[in-house]
């Protein structure tokens, strides 16, 4: 079966851009369930946001769905029905850079992981559009937090992967550099089916088409709430900000 | 007092002290023969002296490139298989279990007086601290790191090479800094117990016929070369991993 809008996508974009649906999933840590038949699912070429506070299981779900979750049952697919190996690009909280290669080998380690020719003309376009123009021959160890988080985020879409994965990417960055950052990544992964987790309501407002509240032991998730307007979102606009107070409000009260 | 001023000045309060000494142990040459006159018996014997000491250096440096090559070797064939991980683990820790000096004698037994049984003493002695650094360093990548490369669908033997193998450079860097520290080691004992040649078999040669200048003169022709050995290694193997932060306090 050929899709007929996989035609004419964009050059540097993956064709066929999946959901992901996940079912059943659990987990058991130290005896008790972190998650027991938990139902998750993520929209094609939309980006849902997990919203929650720390050790409820939100980055353990996203490892599930990329893979990397030892003990847990419940396997994630696309939702054409294949297998997501290979589909999934990953963005840590760490960069996760390697310190004896520059900005721009860092960019293109999957290339050189998997011993394929490293499109470098890109690499070094890209690594210009998010700013690192002039840093692109440096090692991290020379580069500030937010410039080796865009390293970071370039390493990303340079897999060209249909889904990323971002796990809490931006919360080791001062505010003005986290607002930039999420823009710009809003702007470079448009079209791909994303998941974002993180603790900040701001952010999973500013950049998901559609939040989840994840709560509780074991963890289950809220409705959708589904901002107004495509992201990403203007951080100061009204709306927006009585929504973070609402979302904070019910983070609060799980908490106490 | 700056520190450059303090390191220039190392050598000199040294030389006194020693002097010092040689005149508190009552100025018996037999005992504790002072700088001068080891500088005399240096300048006294200084080709023959060079000549032992090219035979030690060279058991050191064969020893070295062997050594640091077979451990290296060994700790990437246990990273890469549990099974030779598990075959070879006791056999690394028998090889330090056993004292060097109980094995000399054996060594040069099978393998005669000349460079044979040195270089391997010296082996066996360097062995160790590269494979044990080497495949601690191995052992301890990031698991993010690993993670990342196996959503890049990167090759086991890949993760190996291209992650594992250049995160754990540091390490192998302390392991070799420690190997060319004890090198002169293996080769001094092998000498000692049996050789014709070499700085070892001079000062044991020399102390036997009370000529303890000479003696002394050869033991710091073999320190001179090991701190400068070391100092050698050590330049180089920063040069290795310039990527290695240093966290301790200057001292420029």
């Amino acid at each position: 079966m050929i899709d007929p809008s996989s035609a004419s996508a964009p050059t540097f974009r993956p064709l066929a851009t999946p959901g992901i649906v996940l079912r059943g999933a659990r987990l058991v840590h130290e005896g008790l369930p972190l998650f027991d038949g938990l139902d998750f699912a993520l929209a094609a070429g939309r980006c849902t946001c997990l919203l929650g506070p720390s050790g409820v299981g939100k980055s353990t779900l996203l490892r599930l769905i990329a893979g990397l979750a030892v003990g847990a049952s419940g396997a994630a697919e696309g939702d054409d029905g294949r297998p997501l190996s290979g589909r999934i690009a990953l963005m840590a909280q760490q960069d996760l850079l390697l310190p004896w290669l520059s900005a721009l080998d860092n960019a293109l380690l999957g290339y050189r992981l998997r011993h394929e020719v490293a499109p470098r003309t890109e690499a070094v376009a890209l690594l210009a559009r998010l700013g690192l123009g002039a840093a692109s021959h440096l090692r991290p160890a020379a580069l500030s937090g937010g410039m080796r988080q865009r390293v970071a985020l370039a390493r990303t879409l340079m897999e060209n992967r249909p889904v990323v994965l971002m796990d809490e990417p931006f919360s080791g960055l001062d505010a003005i550099t986290r607002l930039r950052l999420q823009t710009l990544a809003a702007e470079e992964l448009r079209g791909c089916t994303v998941m974002l987790v993180t603790h900040d309501p701001l952010e999973a407002l500013r950049l998901g088409h559609r939040i989840f509240v994840m709560t509780g032991r074991p963890a289950g998730l809220s409705d959708p709430i589904e901002p107004p307007g495509a992201p990403p979102r203007d951080a100061a606009d009204p709306g927006l900000l009585r929504l973070q107070g609402e979302l904070l409000k019910r983070l609060a009260a799980e908490a106490a | 007092m700056n520190a450059r001023l303090a390191r220039l000045m190392t050598l000199p309060v040294l030389l006194v002290a020693w002097q010092f000494a040689a005149w508190a142990a009552g100025g018996h040459s037999y005992i504790l023969p002072g700088p001068v006159l080891v500088a005399d018996a240096w300048l006294a014997h200084w080709d023959t002296i060079l000549r032992q000491a090219g035979i030690t250096f060279l058991e050191i440096g064969i020893g070295l490139l062997l050594g640091a090559a077979l451990g290296t070797a060994s700790a990437l064939g246990m990273a890469a298989s549990p099974g030779l991980r598990r075959l070879m683990l006791p056999l690394l820790v028998a090889s330090q279990a056993i004292p060097v000096f109980a094995l000399a004698p054996i060594l040069v037994l099978w393998l005669g007086y000349g460079l044979a049984s040195k270089i391997t003493m010296a082996v066996i002695i360097i062995y160790f601290p590269v494979s044990a650094a080497f495949l601690d360093g191995l052992r301890r990548t990031d698991p993010g790191w690993l993670e990342l490369a196996r959503t890049m669908n990167a090759r086991p033997a890949t993760m190996l090479l291209r992650l594992r193998l250049p995160a754990a450079l540091p390490a192998l860097a302390s392991g070799l800094r420690v190997a060319t520290a004890v090198a002169p080691i293996g080769a001094v004992i092998g000498e000692w117990v049996g050789s014709s040649a070499g700085l070892g078999y001079m000062m044991l040669q020399a102390n036997a016929r009370m000529q303890i200048p000479l003696m002394f003169a050869a033991l710091l022709t073999l320190a001179v070369f090991a701190v400068a050995l070391y100092l050698a290694a050590d330049a180089a193997l920063r040069r290795l991993v310039p990527w290695q932060v240093e966290t301790l306090p200057s001292d420029a």
